[in-house]
């Protein structure tokens, strides 16, 4: 098979880079498809798309905003015949670098298509546009009894296409799953403007789940341009209750019991004390300060489940060593409980100017021993560590303060945090519960998987990109090589279709 | 290059490099409060409209460090960024961290100066130094607007650029009378409550007479004494929103002189954006050791008129006003004050009246100050989009309790031609209270 110049650069780990003469060329046709308003070049225009939500930043040559599936297919045809690496960005929330166009080449931000296409009520799947943001699915369904489950903490301004490339989960993961268990179908554009489906609007279609795959690919084999989501109804009865703990030992240990009970709470967070002080010094929700841990447990279902539930995670935290459980007694209370955990990332700005989160899972057995680890680590690196996470899950967010224009403080911070998820994986976990792998970990995925594994996965990918063209840099800890001779099968069976 | 060798791969840590000189002025604490974690990017009407990173808060304030570092100049593209912005602050309701977005604005501006074209910066100056200080000026300037309305004249701004003429067209008409209280202090009406001063305002007093006198009104039905002090001023929330800082200081300590002579419990606003410049002097003169702190003295006494209202406790009849009304939340009322539910209670005080809330009521109509001006294409965009959420609820009237919204508000419901009333929440007050005096 004949190598493409773009792979043939990435084999020997360069960007793919178009020489600049033909960068005029690439801006002046991109400006032909989009018009010129969306074909940004200025740096006092490109230069706020250089970051996501992570610290991690490029400032990318080119962004571009299309307007119609058929835009983005034009897009990526030009931006790939001119050689240019193509990095599909949403909301630009993302917590792993993950739209960070670190190879150079053109930001295609799809924020313009953000059109809810289709609500079917009856079917319970939504049809939507890749630059629709979570919450507004839930916002167009709620009216009529449902919602789309997976729910970031950033689900007011994140957007589904994001979701979709990052496989993204949130508190109700528990509960419900993350995105790929509410993805139906995708509809993408491939590296050579093909547009193409992937599922459908059935839960079960027909031969590969390429759907699958495409969910938490980051972005590395194409474009997402619409998307059909699951709708799910709503619960007769949603219950929360706030417990809150002197020790984060007890906290740790009631998540082990609460779910060794046999209870599948809708959502079950944890915050330790250095989160609540960030919350009630940014937007207060009410948190005790003075508290080592919190534990938000939610419960739905009908009247008569929440009830019962309700009361045993209450007999169990009162038992465990909380000083006192406070069940939401409205929906305003409720939602203040929500808000403040919501809003706990971007609250860590009151306490640094940066911080740098951890995704890791351990399985929620071994969490006790994990936090003691990531405190101990915090201690033996002197970081100051803000802890607010998925505990049902086993999803931890250890979050690193520091502030990033102290000489050598980010390395450290780096260390800090491969030492956690290191410990993470010791513990039997991952990498990543639901930020992705991105520009920030690649270099870690070695330890959770074989090199057959990765090559694998890299298979993969060059069967959809062989150039190597879609969000570089991402996932994997050095660039995949596609142009191997495949063993072909010596002889083909007469009749047989390949 | 910076490279994190750690991550296996060569990543450029910070990327671009220092091109201009790095700007102290913009290198402000608030800042560094921002972790980039773009909740407020759905909140932002410029965001919502354009879907650009630029014109989003988050955005402008990964430009205005980049200034503030250096690595792009303050340029005119720059300047577009920053004053395509409303000011409305809804990003600092959404913002999880707290971050005072308004206050890196503002600075951004100070460093950049008026918007517009050269004619309009310097117009901008002119108004914001010789015209908003002396109320006198402004005072005869509005007595010649109103000669040029009712004379012929106006006929012949057919013949004026469209820019211009779109301009004139956003003028109210003035009416013939103006504020003026008939004495400085003006006794409660019954029982004495509470002794406040009121702010009277640059532009309100004249175009908005009718709405002072309700204010003062409907605090002197609920007890209180008003003072209304001959020696204040304009707030200065237009030069602050655009960069002027000089003349702004002048006239804040000016304000801060005449009203805490008064001795006062309160300092009763009834403009959205003044209540919250005025609550903001604290920060404003906090580097001035003369006046640091009697700018914090006076902030504490700030109180917009419906807060101040629920805080005291309506008394008095209320009558009836048999009406469906929708409420539009001042910006710097809702984002800036964070005075939602108190302009609501009123309203639910009012037998007969009934609320019918409207899609994203603390959404900005678009009127911020001189926006309408400085940028009609967007200011429009977001009014449009305004008058189909009030269109929804199918209220007969809005209430805002804000000049600026009011004219902004008018000017669309005019141009839908379906009789939608616009109140200031005093005006329907002080008709309740009316109707609550009349023999039945």
């Amino acid at each position: 098979m004949e190598l493409t110049p773009g792979a043939r650069r990435a084999e020997n780990g360069e960007r793919p880079v178009a020489p600049p003469g033909d960068r005029a060329a690439l801006i002046r046709a991109l400006r032909e498809i989009v018009g010129s308003t969306h074909v940004l070049t200025a740096l006092e225009d490109v230069i706020v798309y250089e970051q996501d939500g992570s610290i991690l930043q490029s400032v990318p040559e080119i962004v571009v905003l299309p307007g119609s599936v058929e835009e983005v297919r034009a897009v990526v045809r030009a931006a790939r015949a001119a050689g240019v690496p193509v990095v599909p960005r949403g909301s630009g929330t993302g917590l792993a670098g993950g739209a960070v166009a670190a190879g150079g080449g053109v930001v295609v931000a799809l924020t313009r298509l953000n059109r809810v296409r289709e609500v079917d009520l009856r079917s319970r799947t939504a049809v939507v546009e890749p630059g629709v943001i979570n919450l507004e699915i839930t916002k167009a369904t709620a009216p009529h009894g449902y919602f789309y489950a997976p729910d970031p903490s950033s689900q007011a301004a994140c957007s589904v296409g994001g979701n979709l490339a990052n496989n993204s989960g949130g508190p109700h993961t528990l509960a419900y799953g993350v995105t790929t268990n509410h993805a139906l179908g995708v509809e993408v554009v491939l590296h050579d403007g093909t547009r193409v489906d992937l599922g459908g609007h059935v839960p079960d279609a027909p031969g590969y789940d390429l759907c699958g795959v495409f969910v938490g690919s980051e972005g590395t084999l194409g474009i997402v341009v619409q998307g059909i989501v699951r709708l799910m109804r709503v619960r007769e009865s949603v219950r929360t209750l706030l417990a809150v703990f002197d020790r984060m030992d007890d906290a740790t240990r009631v998540v082990v019991e609460i779910t060794g009970a046999g209870i599948v709470p809708a959502a079950l967070e944890m915050m330790d004390q250095t989160t609540i002080e960030a919350v009630e010094r940014g937007a207060p929700a009410g948190f005790p300060r003075d508290a080592e841990a919190v534990l938000l447990v939610e419960v739905e279902g009908l009247l008569e489940y929440t009830a019962r539930a309700l009361r045993e995670v209450e007999g169990i935290c009162r038992r465990s060593g909380a000083r006192e459980v406070r069940v939401a007694q409205s929906e305003a209370e409720r939602l203040a409980l929500w808000k403040g955990r919501k809003g706990a990332f971007g609250a860590l700005g009151t306490l640094a100017p940066n911080y740098y989160v951890m995704d890791g899972v351990v399985p929620r057995s071994r969490l006790p021993e994990t936090m003691r680890k990531v405190a101990e680590i915090a201690q033996a690196f002197g970081v100051r560590i803000a802890n607010v996470f998925h505990a049902g899950d086993g999803n931890l967010h250890p979050n690193i303060l520091f502030d990033m224009r102290a000489p050598g403080e980010l390395d450290r911070v780096i260390e800090a945090g491969a030492a956690i998820l290191k410990a993470c994986v010791e513990a039997g976990g991952s990498l990543t519960g639901e930020h992705g792998i991105g520009l920030e970990k690649t270099a870690y995925m070695q330890w959770v998987f074989t090199d057959a594994d990765l090559d694998a996965m890299a298979r993969v990918r060059c069967v959809f990109d062989p150039a190597l063209g879609f969000n570089p840099g991402k996932i994997f800890p050095s660039p995949p090589a596609c142009g191997e001779p495949r063993r072909v099968p010596p002889k083909i069976p007469a009749g047989l279709w390949v | 290059m910076d490279t994190i060798v750690a991550l296996g791969h060569p990543l450029p840590r910070v990327s671009g490099e220092v091109r201009a000189a790095p700007i102290p002025a913009l290198q402000i604490p608030e800042l560094d409060q921002c972790v980039h974690c773009g909740l407020c990017l759905t909140q932002c009407p410029t965001y919502r409209v354009t879907h650009l990173e630029t014109e989003s808060p988050r955005g402008r304030i990964h430009l205005v460090r980049a200034a503030a570092d250096g690595r792009i100049a303050p340029s005119a593209r720059f300047a577009e960024h920053l004053y395509l912005c409303l000011m409305c602050r809804a990003c600092e309701t959404a913002c999880p961290s707290g971050v005072k977005y308004g206050r890196i604005a503002e600075a951004a501006r100070e460093v950049l100066g008026p918007p517009g074209s050269r004619l309009g910066r310097a117009l901008a100056s002119l108004a914001f130094t010789q015209l908003f200080p002396r109320l006198g000026r402004m005072r005869a300037l509005i007595i010649l607007l109103r000669l040029y309305q009712r004379s012929g004249l106006r006929a012949l701004t057919r013949l004026l650029p469209r820019r211009v003429r779109e301009m004139e067209a956003l003028l109210p008409p003035v009416p013939d009378r103006f504020f003026v209280p008939e004495a400085e202090v003006l006794p409660a009406f019954g029982t004495r409550r509470a002794r406040v001063a009121f702010l009277s305002g640059c532009v309100t007093p004249l175009l908005f007479g009718e709405i002072n006198e309700a204010t003062v009104r409907v605090l002197r039905r609920n007890g209180c004494d008003v003072v209304i002090p001959a020696g204040q001023g304009c707030c200065a929330a237009l030069n602050l929103h655009n960069g002027e800082m000089t003349a702004a200081t002048a006239m804040a300590r000016r304000n801060i002189d005449a009203f805490l002579s008064a001795g006062v419990d309160a300092v009763i606003v009834n403009a959205a954006g003044c209540g919250a410049t005025m609550k903001e002097y604290g920060h404003l003169l906090r580097d001035d050791p003369a006046y640091a702190e009697k700018a914090q003295a006076f902030s504490a006494l700030v109180r917009d008129a419906s807060e101040f209202l629920v805080e005291l406790g309506l008394t008095g009849r209320l009558g009836r006003l048999e009406m469906t009304v929708t409420y539009q939340d001042p910006c710097h009322l809702a984002h800036g004050q964070r005075v939602r539910a108190q302009p609501r209670a009123l309203l639910a005080a009012v037998p007969g009246l009934t609320l019918v809330e409207m899609d994203a009521a603390d959404r900005c109509c678009g009127s911020a100050g001189i926006y309408n001006l400085t940028q009609p294409e967007m200011s429009q965009t977001l009014l449009e989009e305004k008058m189909g959420a009030i269109g929804r609820t199918q209220a007969g009237a809005v209430v805002a309790p804000n000049p600026g919204c009011m004219l902004q508000l008018r000017a669309g419901a005019q141009r839908r031609g379906d009789g939608l009333v616009v109140y200031h929440l005093m005006d329907l007050l002080d008709r309740a209270y009316q109707a609550g005096e009349a023999p039945s």
